[in-house]
């Protein structure tokens, strides 16, 4: 058997394959609420809840309405999408201007109905999805046998944040976003309607928040807690990148969960807290962040 | 010597009266598992209402505090109020590393990175063996106090659980009324100018950060001496938002909102606790509408319309 460092090959590239795993959901998360923070300059806690909504939204479109999963992927973004708009015409919006600590505990508060409504709905343990049966099964990769559902999602969401990063750096709309993530009263006075725009680009984040719901929503059961215990670690994630640059984000989604596979094969135990002690490095050598600017 | 204001005085006053008077009226238990919140909830309320700094982690200071307290009284037979101090003093060590980290950033990140920190203690308490994993640490003797007045009984707990309240409470009164207290406010108010005062501001901060969680790990301490028992609940991250939501509904910096805001809670936990999950919505409730309909909290409104500093 090849090993390296005494770990058997085969062990090394499924951990790195959930690495990459984890890293495209850190990746998609992070990048929404850096979207969001950039222009409403508050930090999103409902994107858990709302990945979760989106997985669940799958779920529903299938059992109600027997929609699968591929107009799901499109479809459940859309539906999320569109309750981020109303979220932010309701609620956020009427703390714009307030020390945006009040954003993060409004937020908060959000999630938590979110949360405890759909755990009295569907208890704790959730409810199963189906992988869609092109994807079912695994590919023999001569060195490796790779679950084809598993390299569907790195591809789906490195392609989604690809387009991300098309929208925001390459196109006017994202110039003009960009621009009012600077500064929002001189772009107002150009003519911009910057409300309808902060309201847009909540409903866009959230709208990547529910696709990568969509993609794990085959992975494991689809329940109520799926986002609370991953938006803690993207909190961590998205102080290690800082929030500056969209394509800092992504990379560092992505290097942050091949990080946590590498640490699943030479020391398990540490799994769990790899990227907090990572984060409590880059506190310590670089505090603004990898791709930050100081705050 | 504690600056009290009249109001404070006589709102000091009706507090002591009816932790007095309480017990005979209500379940000694209950009482005494709102006065750990409450205090947690002080102790929390020192850095949001005076240094403006939102943690979003101290559930890590109150577990630690409560499986400190439990394992030393359990395993080395410590008296009450050695395990009590114990649970403080693991709350400050991890305090100051806390705040060292976290004190780098500011607004939003201080919360973020405070909340991480804390789910890093969770992790290691779910796999530190110490801590019995997910079973805590069960059947804690309620050890007798300076290791010769038994503390069986809920009365005589409920005393020394009154005293290390009050005690803590006053502390940070004194606290906040001090020439450190008020650097922290001017900290709170405008930080650039402070440092231009010549404040070492970090130091300061890290200070009142340390203080803040060596009280919480005494109220995580005291809660675990109270229920025998010290489990992953106590340093989940949902126990911070806990102690945020207190906070936040009783009135952020005011001396007695964190305490009516515990009582609220620990009423709201305890009688609503047959309908499980709408306990969480409730709180979320009670966030949205507290932060979109009155942020200055229910002792923050009522001192507001009364024109007083309670």
């Amino acid at each position: 058997m090849v090993t390296i460092f005494g770990k058997p090959l085969i062990l090394l590239y499924g951990q790195l394959t959930l690495g990459l795993i984890n890293g495209a959901f850190y990746a998609l998360l992070s990048l929404g609420l850096a979207v969001i923070f950039g222009l409403l300059n508050i930090i999103n806690f409902t994107h858990g809840a709302l990945f979760m909504l989106g997985a669940f939204t799958t779920w529903a479109l299938l059992n109600y309405a027997g929609i699968g999963y591929w107009p799901s992927l499109i479809l459940a973004p859309i539906i999320i999408g569109a309750l981020g708009l109303v979220i932010e015409r309701v609620l956020i919006k009427r703390i714009a201007g307030l020390d945006h600590l009040y954003g993060l505990l409004l937020t908060f508060g959000l999630s938590l109905i979110i949360e405890g409504l759909m755990r009295n709905r569907f208890g704790s343990s959730g409810v199963p999805y189906e992988i869609p049966s092109v994807l079912q099964g695994a590919t023999n990769l001569g060195f490796m046998v790779l679950p084809r559902y598993r390299a569907w999602v790195v591809v789906a969401a490195v392609v989604m944040c690809f387009f991300t990063w098309l929208l925001i750096e390459k196109t006017r709309l994202g110039a003009t976003l960009r621009a009012a993530t600077e500064n929002a009263p001189l772009v107002q006075a150009f003519g911009v309607n910057v409300p309808r725009l902060v309201t847009l680009t909540y409903g866009g984040g959230v709208a990547l928040a529910a696709f990568a719901g969509v993609l794990a929503a085959p992975m494991n059961s689809v329940n109520p807690n799926m986002g609370s215990n991953l938006i803690v670690v993207v909190f961590a994630v998205v102080v290690i990148g800082g929030m500056g640059s969209i394509l800092g984000s992504i990379l560092t989604g992505f290097g942050l969960g091949i990080i946590e596979g590498l640490t699943k094969v030479y020391y398990p135990e540490g799994s769990a807290t790899v990227i907090f002690v990572v984060m409590a490095l880059v506190l310590l050598l670089r505090p603004a962040g990898l791709f930050g600017r100081a705050t | 010597m504690f600056a009290f204001t009249r109001a404070q005085a006589i709102a000091f006053a009706v507090m002591v009266a009816l932790i007095l008077v309480a017990p005979t009226v209500l379940y000694p238990v209950f009482l005494m598992k709102v006065l750990c919140f409450a205090l947690f909830a002080c102790a929390f309320n020192l850095l949001i209402g005076y240094v403006g700094l939102l943690s979003f982690g101290h559930a890590a200071f109150f577990g630690m505090g409560s499986y400190i307290a439990a394992w030393t009284a359990k395993n080395w037979g410590l008296s009450s109020e050695l395990a009590i101090l114990a649970g403080g003093g693991v709350g400050a060590i991890l305090g100051v590393v806390t705040g060292w980290l976290a004190i780098r950033r500011q607004g939003i990140y201080f919360a973020m990175i405070t909340l991480a920190l804390s789910q890093m203690v969770y992790f290691f308490c779910v796999e530190a063996s110490f801590t019995g994993g997910e079973d805590g640490i069960q059947q804690v003797p309620r050890s007798p106090l300076f290791g010769v007045i038994p503390m069986q009984s809920d009365m005589s707990l409920y005393w020394l659980v009154a005293v290390v309240f009050l005690a803590g409470f006053l502390l940070i009164h004194r606290i906040i009324h001090s020439p450190f207290g008020q650097v922290l406010k001017a900290i709170r108010e405008n930080e650039p100018r402070a440092t231009s005062l010549g404040y070492r501001t970090d130091t300061y901060k890290l200070v009142a950060f340390v203080l803040s969680a060596a009280l919480a790990g005494v109220a995580g301490a005291t809660k675990s001496q109270v229920f025998g028992i010290a489990t992953l609940t106590d340093v989940h991250w949902s126990m911070s938002g806990e102690v945020v939501l207190m906070t936040l509904l009783g009135g952020i910096g005011t001396v007695f909102g964190p305490v009516l805001g515990a009582l609220v809670f620990g009423s709201l936990e305890t009688y609503l606790a047959q309908f499980g999950d709408w306990v969480t919505v409730t709180q979320g409730a009670i966030f949205v509408a507290c932060v979109l309909a009155f942020r200055r909290g229910l002792i923050g409104e009522l001192a507001g319309r009364l024109g007083l500093t309670l």
